[in-house]
């Protein structure tokens, strides 16, 4: 039994959906973090899917490129937090409200 | 299989280091830097550091004009693997990113003194930054632009939240780091797309694809399309994705705002316009209409809520997503001639937002607080040289004539004309003739009657008061009243009378004059200069502008 390319192409949009309602919806920034995490890998799996079906190799090596993004991403962002972190307790999205806007 | 073996199967793409020699400069250099503060015995002065990152953007723009010359003389090429393409056009942005890292250096220097948060952290991580919007500007490819885009805005995630003392830094930080981050997966989703609907990331290729090949349903490029303009827009902070923008500003450390202020706009805007005049250009007419909205959201926005801020850097946050609407205005004509006055338009963009902050970081004093726009009353006759520098750029900014700002304006709207977007034409110069109101309204002040702010006054009526009864003369009760010292006076408080009375009067007249040192004086001379110089002789700049072409 094959499962045709629409189906991770499918999954792909849902998985990229829900990183992008949870990130604008909860409020805690390390959950937030892993919305982000959620839509990249959602990106590498259209990569993947789309290299597959193309029969060409560069979208795979793309991912690689993105894994290690992500990686250096979510190395400062943890490091933000902690600065944060050491100036006050919580990593709450709506504490964090000393500029307007 | 032994490394030979494999070697054999695998082509490696012949590295043509002259075509990448700017962006090597700044990434070697920041790795000798952070090493010579690793490896250094007793803490070097700020000052070492500056000169070594000044001496190393100048060999960044060295090599750029070497860069500009051979494209010149050989004509456009495409280098690694096709990855990058060197042309008159990247190389451009490529020198524009390294002027504004000699100008970025020489403007953070005090302030890092000032603010106590010296280190080569600081030069370290604008360089970084700067080579990232080199890799944007030359990338041929959307995963070079995707590597570009993380290169150029990591490190101002960091920069952003330098200042750790503030816990305003720490937040303009954390909001540009969550934004930033959903933007970028946005645009690799996007390139995800395109890469499917195309069969390749590669711009050259995807514009040959577009033009030999008539799309039945072409749905899923056209989503990829949207996605790579939001995760742009985003970067260059054109509405409806400009919210980071004031509070990003307003929280930063003051010269890591000018830097941030142009660098993104250097690499976003340099990637922006080749990906959708080189390569998407078979699809302007779907894209252009999007691009119409985007920018008339974009320039009223920008004027209209700068309109209503207290605060002088989220003035100038607001009037750069103005100016972001400004330079959309040359892509949305989708001409050669509309690109080369969008190119026009940030270089000149990029001087004065620099310029502004350097000011705005020298007013601001110790503490990086005093940004109240209130504060700038009667600045000119406190700070003449600060004044007339600030009024110059403020003035190029609303456009007036015998400055670059102008010309810009210029052409972008010429284009725009040429282009028959008429309402766009007449927005962008209804939208420019607001922004003028708020920029200037901040001139008039500066050189208008000089009277306390009311609040600030009752604010520092003890410490006058207290003066008054020893006696004391009082040089500086007119001017506005400084919070410093106040706190110098709560601590002086067990010295005798006498002590008191000169530690007051010593500390109140050291927190009314500003500091200027000398560098950041270099720096804004080097700004002004350019704005008023080329403003007056265009010539110069309108020719290299002008031979800034693109490869494809």
């Amino acid at each position: 039994m094959t499962v045709s390319a629409a189906w991770y192409l499918t999954l792909a949009a849902a998985m990229f959906s829900i990183g992008a309602i949870g990130l604008l919806v909860r409020r805690n920034v390390l959950v937030m973090f892993m919305c982000v995490e959620l839509m990249l890998n959602a990106a590498n799996l259209t990569f993947v899917t789309f290299a597959r079906e193309l029969n060409d190799v560069g979208g795979q090596a793309v991912v690689f490129f993105v894994l290690v993004v992500a990686a250096a991403e979510v190395v400062v962002g943890l490091g933000i937090i902690v600065a944060i972190y050491r100036r006050r307790l919580g990593a709450t999205a709506d504490d964090i409200h000393v500029l307007k806007g | 299989m032994t490394y030979s073996s494999l070697l054999a199967v695998i082509q490696t793409p012949h590295i043509d280091y002259t075509a990448i020699l700017p962006e090597l400069i700044c990434i070697g250099g920041a790795l000798a830097l952070l090493l010579t503060g690793a490896l250094a015995v007793r803490q070097l002065p700020t000052v070492v550091y500056t000169a070594m990152t000044v001496a190393i953007s100048v060999a960044a723009v060295v090599s750029s004009l070497v860069l500009w010359h051979i494209v010149q003389l050989h004509g456009a090429f495409a280098a690694i693997a096709k990855s990058l393409a060197i042309d008159g056009f990247s190389v451009a942005f490529v020198l524009l990113a390294s002027c504004v890292l000699v100008v970025a250096a020489l403007a953070a220097d005090g302030f890092l003194r000032r603010e106590e948060v010296a280190g080569p952290e600081y030069y370290a991580l604008a360089l970084l930054s700067a080579s990232g919007a080199m890799f944007m500007a030359s990338a041929n490819d959307l995963i070079v632009i995707f590597l570009g885009l993380e290169i150029m805005s990591i490190p101002l995630y960091i920069l952003a939240g330098f200042d750790h003392r503030r816990q305003e830094s720490g937040e303009a930080s954390m909001k540009y780091f969550v934004l930033g981050a959903f933007s970028s997966a946005i645009f690799v989703y996007g390139i995800a797309l395109t890469y499917g609907a195309t069969g390749s990331t590669n711009l050259a290729e995807i514009a040959s694809f577009l033009a030999n090949n008539v799309l039945t349903s072409n749905a899923l490029l056209l989503a990829g399309l949207g996605l790579l303009l939001v995760g742009f827009g985003f970067k260059i902070a054109a509405v409806p994705f400009h919210m980071w923008t004031p509070d990003v500003y307003e929280g930063a450390p003051t010269p890591a705002t000018g830097f941030m202020a142009a660098i993104a706009k250097v690499g976003g805007f340099a990637a922006l316009l080749r990906v959708f005049y080189s390569s998407f250009h078979t699809l302007a007419i779907d894209w252009q209409p999007v691009l119409f909205v985007m920018a008339i959201l974009t320039l009223l926005t920008g004027a209209i809520l700068g309109l209503v801020q207290r605060d002088i850097k989220r003035m100038l946050a607001y009037s750069s997503i103005n100016h972001a609407g400004f330079v959309l205005l040359g892509l949305q004509a989708a001409t050669a001639s509309g690109v080369s006055a969008s190119l026009y338009y940030v270089f000149v963009y990029a001087f004065l937002v620099l310029g502004s902050f350097t000011v705005i970081e020298l007013v601001g004093k110790r503490g990086d607080r005093a940004h109240p726009i209130e504060g700038y009353r009667g600045l000119a006759r406190r700070e003449p040289f600060l004044a007339l520098c600030l009024a110059l750029l403020l003035l190029a900014q609303a456009g007036a004539p015998f400055t670059t700002g102008f010309l810009a304006k210029l052409y972008v709207v010429e284009a725009a004309v040429q282009a028959h977007s008429y309402a766009l034409a007449v927005t962008a110069m209804l939208a420019g003739a607001i922004a003028a109101d708020f920029e200037l309204r901040v001139v008039f002040l500066m050189y208008g009657a000089s009277a306390p702010a009311p609040a600030e006054a009752t604010d520092a009526a003890p410490a006058f008061s207290i003066e008054g009864s020893l006696a004391v003369p009082d040089p500086v009760s007119s001017a506005p009243a400084p919070g410093a010292s106040t706190g110098t006076l709560a601590s002086a408080a067990v010295m005798t009378g006498h002590d008191l009375a000169t530690v007051t009067v010593a500390g109140a007249a050291a927190s009314e004059r500003v500091e200027v040192p000398l560098l950041a004086r270099a720096a804004l001379v080097l700004t002004c200069g350019f704005t008023v110089v080329l403003g007056i002789w265009p010539a110069p700049l309108f020719a290299f502008v002008h031979a800034a072409r693109l490869l494809f």
